[in-house]
């Protein structure tokens, strides 16, 4: 209970990355939150990779760390740009009302 | 230990219980309050266990470019007055059941392969770049990405260069009806475009076409 090992940070990222999960799945309001529900599983992927780095003595996962940073955030720029120039054509960004391929 | 457990704990329940409230709140904005406070939890969470550089890089990366687009993006578009309602959606609501066991089903997936995770006696042998101690983990790490990962490490430039470029070119408009000055246009511009020397006859007058 009080030596903190690896099994706690991977659950604490297990949790993280249910709830981002959950957040993609039952959101209905706006798409802004499904892309911060992505963000929190890659917090938890990185949580992840930090950890077995910290406890296996490795420095690689630091490192791919790093760079999964480098994606996210060109991932939630794009996303961003992306969402805007939807609002801008269609007013909304609501996901329920976002069906223009539905046919 | 026992400050160690504590501070873990304290910083894995603000953790979680921000990451619920960002799938949960009510209104946008503070939804990405939450989301801010996520990660300066697990970056706290990070610098603890040893991760200095990436802790502090977190903070700098999310809180100070990533949550404030976000914070731009909410306010711009005027949408953090949209109610949250996926507590009471109207009719079709059947995703609902099914994306919570879907979630609680790979939750639990994820805690019976973290319960059955065990070393394997030959892992330290595979060892890619092992923790200098006396280095610090700002050099250990910068002494790695720019000779060994150093390929990679362009790469992500050039992902963020390419993401910066898609960035600007998506949310460019090119608005009609705007007056610009442009630079080439007045610099190109010579004495015939501008006057035209007409004779005038006596008594007639000249008809201006402008």
């Amino acid at each position: 209970m009080f030596s903190i090992g690896l099994g706690h940070y991977l659950t604490l990222a297990a949790i993280i990355f249910t709830i981002g999960i959950v957040g993609i799945f039952l959101n209905r309001k706006n798409i802004i939150v499904i892309l911060m529900s992505i963000e929190l599983i890659l917090l938890a992927v990185n949580i992840n990779l930090v950890s077995f780095s910290i406890f296996i003595n490795d420095l690689s996962g630091q490192v791919f760390t790093l760079f999964i940073l480098t994606v996210a955030a060109a991932e939630a720029a794009i996303g961003l740009a992306i969402i805007v120039v939807y609002y801008r054509n269609s007013g909304t960004i609501r996901v329920e009302e976002i069906d223009k391929l539905k046919g | 230990m026992i400050a160690h457990a504590i501070v873990f704990y304290f910083f894995s329940l603000i953790a979680i219980v921000s990451a619920i409230m960002v799938t949960v709140s009510k209104n946008t904005v503070n939804s990405v309050f939450f989301l801010i406070l996520d990660f300066i939890s697990i970056s706290c969470l990070f610098i603890m266990i040893g991760a200095e550089f990436l802790g502090m890089i977190m903070l700098i990366v999310y809180v100070g470019a990533v949550a404030v687009l976000f914070l731009f993006v909410v306010m711009m578009l005027n949408v953090a007055q949209q109610k949250n309602e996926w507590f009471n959606s109207t009719g079709r609501s059947s995703h609902i059941p099914i994306g919570l066991l879907v979630s609680i089903i790979i939750f639990f997936e994820l805690i019976i392969v973290i319960g059955g995770w065990k070393y394997k006696p030959d892992l330290i042998d595979s060892i890619a770049i092992e923790i200098n101690t006396e280095l610090t983990n700002t050099q250990s790490l910068g002494s790695v990405i720019y000779t060994d990962y150093v390929h990679l490490f362009q790469l992500s430039g050039m992902i963020l260069l390419v993401a910066m470029i898609g960035a600007i070119v998506l949310t460019f408009r090119q608005r009609s009806g705007v007056k610009r000055q442009s630079y080439f246009k007045q610099i190109s511009r010579e004495r015939k475009d501008g006057i035209e020397l007409i004779d005038v006859e006596n008594n007639k007058g000249v008809k201006i076409d402008v």
